[in-house]
């Protein structure tokens, strides 16, 4: 029998939908442990075939019970539904407190949904920097869905764009008016504007006051009556709007994959992954060689931080 | 951060019928300021779901809630469905109502720690961080 953490053994189980080998890879990648790059270099090639649904808005906005929400509709249509979920690290004690799985656990014993909780570990925007690691094991898995859910964001956390495919904005009907959504940010990179808990009072000013902001005009980052994000009420809580949402939902990934803009996203992502991965080894590795000798040469003005920062770099 | 375990993960689960989740909520927290990531299943968790939550997350810790009496038939019908789903190196731990006459027939279930009423949070820390740091 091969050893637990085999890759090659690891990889050929994960593809043949095993959950524990799944869940074992995706400590690996993860926790950037070894072997997590012979994983990476095979699971990389499966990516971009399943449908990558971001989950984004405020705290508290229903995000997670909405999820769940869209489990439930994909699972009736016999889909494969992977979820990775991320909630805040403490910058005090490097803990977490992973609330949000508490909320899905209708579907912990379902075979067709994998679910797994991340901490942000020092990631500023919403995401942790493995989050593209843990993607592709999941697609490698064979999931046709991958929802992935933010941290609970605030007006400019926008790395959910180039992570997804498509970016479902979630609110609620005590969002404020016109002029909170016309900012920039959060606001201009959802695909889809849904307006949860409908059963609250308000739904109807809350959707077209976010109709009114997106009506003035396209954002900027993208093509010309491409797409019209549309806008709508849904109540998790209360299981209404939920067939609706997802209609809209695959509505994107057919625009994306009948246009040129699934391509042109799925490059984003790739570069985006190129990115972090350079942030975590090029940059972090030369920052872990700042020493206390280094900052007392500063001190003295014996040399400088260019003059430093560039001996670091080349010695990675 | 705890040295040599980089980030150790914890599901913290309520299984049965007890509502009562204030003392698993407190041990949440703590072990979320001792640099521990802690997932948290919510109230009335059969054990089917306990293991394919621990499973899914990768945890290397099951820390069970339990104060309706009920420990001596679901803390080890939760050790058997960790088992069943090969996770045989997750340490499972406990605590609630449970009598020490108990304790012996749990310990041989596999549940490794068991805490009963005032134990003090950095006990249930310490344990935790140095069964873990062993076990790897």
């Amino acid at each position: 029998m091969p050893a637990k953490n085999d890759p090659t053994d690891l990889i050929k189980r994960v593809r043949r939908g095993d959950h524990v080998a799944a869940s074992r890879a995706l400590s690996i990648v993860v926790n950037d442990a070894p072997a997590s790059e012979v994983l990476a270099k095979e699971f990389f090639k499966a990516s971009g075939l399943a449908q990558k649904v971001g989950v984004s808005g405020p705290p508290g906005a229903g995000k997670s019970t909405l999820t769940g929400r869209l489990i439930g509709h994909y699972r009736s249509q016999k889909l494969k539904v992977g979820v990775l979920m991320v909630d805040p690290s403490s910058s005090i004690s490097g803990g977490a407190f992973l609330g949000d799985r508490l909320r899905v656990m209708e579907h912990a014993t379902d075979d067709g949904v994998f679910i797994r909780s991340l901490a942000s570990r020092g990631m500023i925007g919403g995401l942790t920097h493995a989050i593209f690691g843990a993607i592709h094991v999941l697609e490698a898995l064979g999931c046709d869905k991958i929802l992935i859910e933010t941290v609970g964001t605030g007006q400019d956390e926008v790395e959910i764009a180039s992570v997804a495919d498509t970016v479902l904005y979630v609110t609620t009907p005590a969002m404020g008016d016109e002029i909170q959504a016309m900012k920039a940010g959060a606001m201009e990179i959802g695909d889809i504007f849904v307006v949860n808990k409908a059963d609250l009072a308000g739904k109807d000013k809350a959707v077209a006051d976010l109709k009114a902001a997106l009506g003035l005009g396209h954002s900027a980052g993208q093509a010309l009556k491409a797409w019209e994000p549309p806008v709508l009420a849904a109540s998790a809580k209360n299981k209404e709007g939920i067939l609706e949402l997802a209609k809209e939902l695959d509505g994107h990934w057919k625009h994306l994959r009948a246009s040129g803009e699934g391509r042109a996203r799925l490059k984003r992502q790739h570069a985006t992954e190129l990115q972090f991965w350079i942030q975590r080894r090029v940059i972090k590795s030369a920052l872990e060689r700042v020493n206390d000798n280094i900052l007392e040469e500063l001190l003295s003005h014996k040399t400088d931080p260019a003059s430093i920062g560039r001996k670091l770099l080349k010695n990675g | 951060m705890i040295e040599g375990v980089p980030h150790p993960r914890i599901l913290i689960a309520k299984p049965g019928l007890d509502g009562h989740d204030r003392g698993a909520k407190v041990i949440v927290r703590a072990l979320r300021d001792a640099g521990f990531e802690v997932i948290y299943t919510g109230i009335r968790q059969t054990p089917e779901m306990i293991a394919a939550a621990a499973m899914q997350e990768g945890v290397d810790a099951v820390g069970l809630s339990l104060l309706s009496g009920a420990h001596l038939t679901l803390f080890p019908a939760i050790c058997k469905e960790l088992k069943k789903k090969g996770l045989k190196d997750v340490l499972v731990f406990g605590g609630g109502i449970i009598p020490d006459e108990d304790i012996p027939a749990l310990n041989k279930a596999g549940v490794d720690g068991v805490f009963g009423p005032g134990t003090p949070l950095q006990t249930i820390v310490d344990y935790l961080k140095e069964k873990l740091a062993v076990a790897r």
